[in-house]
C-alpha cells in the first residue's frame, strides 16, 4: 500500500448523510476479480442525474471528498473503498463513518477523517465558493488546512504509523506468528473443524 | 473483574496483547463466499503465501448464484466468471466449498449454523456483513473487508481494536402476529443507522430468551443496520438443544466439555455496560420501513411521515430525499402501499421457520393477480425440508415461485431484480436506494407480512386478512 504523510488537492462536497456503500458502488458493479476498474461504478445510480454534484466540472479531479455523517454504511464491500481510490480520492472527510468501511479504508490506504460537524459544514460552504480551493490533509500533523484554517483530527497512532509507512498489516502479523502458534497449541479440542466435512 | 459475554469472548482470543497496538485476536471460523474473497487469494499467490487453516475454512457461492435452471451454466458472463475463480481458488488452496448443485450449498450464514460449525463462544469472520447473524448462538461474529480476508487466509487472525458494548434488555411477551424481525425494526428505528457504531450489541430480557434459534438469527442478523459490526445473545438450553446432532457439533466427551464452557458464556450479573437500551416487548407491532435506510421504520397501522415535522435538519433532508425515491406521500397510511413484488428469503429470514409462518398463512389462499411473489430458501438444505413438509405445494398453489437457494433478491447481483420503480415487500435487510434492482423500491417486513401483503396487494398483516 502506497504511504500516505500529505495529500493537498481539491475536495468535492457530498452533502449527504447515511452513504451507504450500495450506493458508493451497487451491487452489479461487484463482480470483478481484481482491485482496479471500478471507477465506473462509484455512485452509479446517483451520477445518472446531471445535476449530481460528481458531475459538476467545477470539481473535476478533487481527490478529497468531504461527506455528511455516517458515512459507508451498511454492507462490508472493500469495493467501497477501490472504487473512491480507483476514482482518484486520497482522502474522505465525515463527521462519522461505518466501523467496517474506515476499517477498510485504513487497510487499503484510503485515509478517513473524522471532524466536527460544524467543521464539515464549513469547508462544505469554503469549497462551494471556491471549487478550486487548495485542501491540505496533513496525517503527520493531523490537521486539515484550507485558506487561513486549520482543523485538528484525532486519530489512533498505531493506524497513522501503519499509513506514513504505508505497511502491510499480515506482514506485521507474521513477524509474531510463533505467538499465534503456540496460541493454536492451547485451543479447546471441541472447537469445531471444517474438514473433514460432515453432513 | 466483572466482564460482559463479547468481552469474555474477546479475553479467550487474545494471541498478542500490546501497549499501543491493536489486540490480536485469533479467528475460530472464516466463512469464504464468491464476492469479496477473489482479491484476496490474489494477494496470498502474489506473496507466496498459503492458507493456514484450511481447516477452519469453508466456502459456498450464494451471493450471484441464480435461483432458476441450476443445472445449467451461469448465463451472466462475469457472475459466472467470479463464482469459476472461486472453485479454482479453492481448489488450489485446498479448502472445502459448497458449490452450486451441493446439497450443502446455501448463504453462508443459513449454512454454517445448519451444519453446526458455529457454536458458542468461537470468534466468526465473513466478507460479509450479515456475519453478525452467529452471534445468535453467543458468538462473537462480524463483517470484515477483503483485505481482512486476505489477513484472516493467511494468519487466521485479526488485529482489532477492542469494541464497546452496549445491553439491548428486551422485556415481556410479543403480542400474536410480532416476530423477532419487528423486534430488531423496532431497535434500529430507535438507535439510528449509526447508534450501534464501535459497540457490540448484546440482546438480552425475557422477550429474547423466548425467542428460537432461527429468530435468533433474525435479529443479530441486522445488528450491522444499527451500526453495530456485531450482536450476540447468551447460550442457553435453546441453543444446546439447537446444535446437539448438528454434523459438527462436539460428541461424547468434546460435548460435555463444551457444554460446560458454553454455560460459562453469559454477561456476569455486576458487568458493566458503555450503554444500556430497553424496549418493551409488549408495546411491539408489526414493523415495516418507509424509506431508504432500515432506520426509517414505523409500525404498520403508522402513516407516512412528514418530513416537515421532523425536527434534525439532516433527518429532515434523509426523509426528504427518502419519500422522493420511494414515491410516497407523506400522511399516506403504510396500509395503502400497494407492492408489485414480495420477496420472502435471504440471510435475515430465508430459514425453514419463516417459510413454514409465511405457508400458514398463505395456505388454501391466492396471492393478488398484481403480485409476484418470491420464495427462495436460504440453502439447499432447507429447500429440500420445506419440500418434505409439502411447503413448497402451498406456495406455488397460492401463485407465488417456488426458487432454489442463494442471496437472490435481497441484493440483486443474479437476475432476480426490482425493475425501476418496481415496489417491494421483502424480508431481506437493507432497503437502501437500488438495492434490490437499480431504481426498486423496497420496504422491509416480516414473513408475517410478507405474506398478508402478498394475498391483499398492499402491506398488510396477519390480523389484516
Amino acid at each position: 500500500m502506497d504511504k500516505f504523510v500529505t495529500h493537498v488537492g481539491t475536495a468535492l462536497p457530498l452533502r449527504r448523510s447515511n452513504v451507504d456503500t450500495d450506493q458508493i458502488i451497487p451491487a452489479v458493479y461487484l463482480k470483478r476479480v481484481t482491485k482496479s476498474g471500478f471507477e465506473d461504478g462509484l455512485f452509479a445510480a446517483w451520477r445518472n442525474d446531471p445535476e449530481f454534484v460528481l458531475n459538476n466540472p467545477e470539481y473535476a479531479g478533487a481527490t478529497v471528498l468531504v461527506a455528511g455523517v455516517d458515512f459507508g454504511t451498511g454492507s462490508s464491500r472493500e469495493h467501497a473503498v477501490w472504487a473512491l481510490q480507483n476514482y482518484g480520492f486520497k482522502a474522505v472527510l465525515s463527521s462519522r463513518f461505518a466501523d467496517i468501511f474506515r476499517g477498510n479504508s485504513q487497510k487499503a490506504g484510503l485515509l478517513t477523517v473524522v471532524l466536527p460537524q460544524e467543521s464539515i459544514e464549513a469547508i462544505w460552504s469554503a469549497i462551494e465558493a471556491d471549487p478550486k480551493l487548495s485542501v491540505t490533509v496533513d496525517l503527520e500533523a493531523k490537521n486539515v488546512r484550507y485558506s487561513e484554517v486549520s482543523v485538528p483530527f484525532e486519530i489512533d497512532d498505531y493506524t497513522r504509523w501503519r499509513l506514513m509507512e504505508g505497511l502491510d498489516d499480515i506482514g506485521l502479523t507474521l513477524k509474531n506468528i510463533d505467538e499465534v502458534t503456540v496460541f493454536e497449541g492451547k485451543r479447546a479440542a471441541f472447537k469445531p473443524k471444517t474438514l473433514p466435512a460432515l453432513s | 473483574m466483572a466482564a460482559t459475554l463479547a468481552q469474555k469472548i474477546w479475553a479467550d482470543h487474545i494471541v498478542r496483547e500490546h501497549t499501543g497496538e491493536p489486540d490480536l485476536i485469533y479467528i475460530d471460523l472464516h466463512l469464504i463466499h464468491e464476492v469479496t474473497s477473489p482479491q484476496a487469494f490474489d494477494g496470498l499467490r502474489l506473496a507466496n503465501r498459503k492458507v493456514r487453516r484450511p481447516d477452519l475454512t469453508i466456502a459456498t457461492e450464494d451471493h450471484n448464484v441464480p435461483t432458476l435452471n441450476i443445472d445449467r451454466p451461469i448465463a451472466d458472463p462475469v457472475s459466472k466468471l467470479q463464482v469459476d475463480t472461486l472453485r479454482k481458488n479453492c481448489a488450489e488452496f485446498g479448502l472445502r466449498l459448497h458449490s452450486l448443485g451441493d446439497v450443502e450449498q446455501g448463504i453462508v450464514h443459513v449454512v454454517g449454523p445448519q451444519l453446526g460449525i458455529t457454536q458458542p463462544g468461537m470468534t466468526i469472520v465473513c466478507g460479509d456483513s450479515h456475519t453478525s447473524t452467529h452471534g445468535a448462538f453467543g458468538a462473537l461474529a462480524f463483517g470484515i473487508g477483503t483485505s481482512e480476508v486476505e489477513h484472516v487466509l493467511a494468519t487466521q487472525t485479526l488485529p482489532l481494536v477492542r469494541p464497546k458494548t452496549m445491553a439491548i434488555n428486551v422485556e415481556g411477551t410479543l403480542k400474536p402476529g410480532v416476530t423477532s424481525k419487528d423486534i430488531i425494526l423496532a431497535i434500529i428505528a430507535k438507535i439510528g443507522t449509526g447508534g450501534g457504531q464501535g459497540y457490540v450489541l448484546e440482546y438480552r430480557g425475557s422477550a429474547i430468551r423466548a425467542l428460537s434459534m432461527e429468530s435468533r438469527m433474525t435479529v443479530c442478523n441486522m445488528s450491522i443496520e444499527a451500526g453495530a459490526r456485531a450482536g450476540l445473545i447468551a447460550p442457553d438450553e435453546t441453543t444446546f438443544a439447537y446444535l446437539k446432532d448438528k454434523p459438527h457439533a462436539p460428541k461424547g466427551a468434546d460435548w460435555d466439555a463444551a457444554i460446560a464452557y458454553w454455560k460459562s458464556l453469559k454477561s456476569d450479573d455486576d458487568a458493566k455496560f458503555d450503554v444500556e437500551i430497553n424496549l418493551n416487548a409488549d408495546e411491539l407491532a408489526p414493523f415495516v420501513t418507509w424509506g431508504t435506510n432500515p432506520g426509517q421504520g414505523l409500525p404498520l397501522s403508522a402513516k407516512v411521515p412528514n418530513p416537515a415535522e421532523i425536527s434534525d435538519p439532516e433527518e429532515r433532508g434523509a426523509a426528504e430525499r427518502a419519500l422522493t425515491y420511494m414515491g410516497l406521500t407523506a400522511g399516506t397510511p403504510l396500509k395503502n402501499i400497494k407492492v408489485d413484488t414480495v420477496f420472502l428469503g435471504s440471510c435475515t429470514n430465508g430459514r425453514i421457520e419463516d417459510l413454514r409462518s409465511a405457508a400458514d398463512i398463505l395456505k388454501g389462499k391466492l396471492i393478488s393477480k398484481e403480485v409476484r411473489m418470491l420464495v427462495v430458501p436460504g440453502s439447499a438444505r432447507v429447500r429440500l425440508q420445506a419440500e418434505s413438509e409439502g411447503l413448497d405445494k402451498v406456495f406455488i398453489d397460492a401463485g407465488a415461485e417456488w426458487r432454489t437457494a442463494g442471496c437472490s433478491m435481497c441484493l440483486g447481483m443474479n437476475p432476480d431484480q426490482l425493475a425501476p420503480q418496481e415496489r417491494s415487500a421483502s424480508t431481506s435487510n437493507r432497503n437502501f436506494e437500488g438495492r434490490q434492482g437499480k431504481g426498486g423500491r423496497t420496504h422491509l417486513v416480516s414473513p408475517l407480512v410478507a405474506a398478508a401483503t402478498a394475498i391483499r396487494g398492499t402491506l398488510s398483516s396477519p390480523a389484516d386478512l
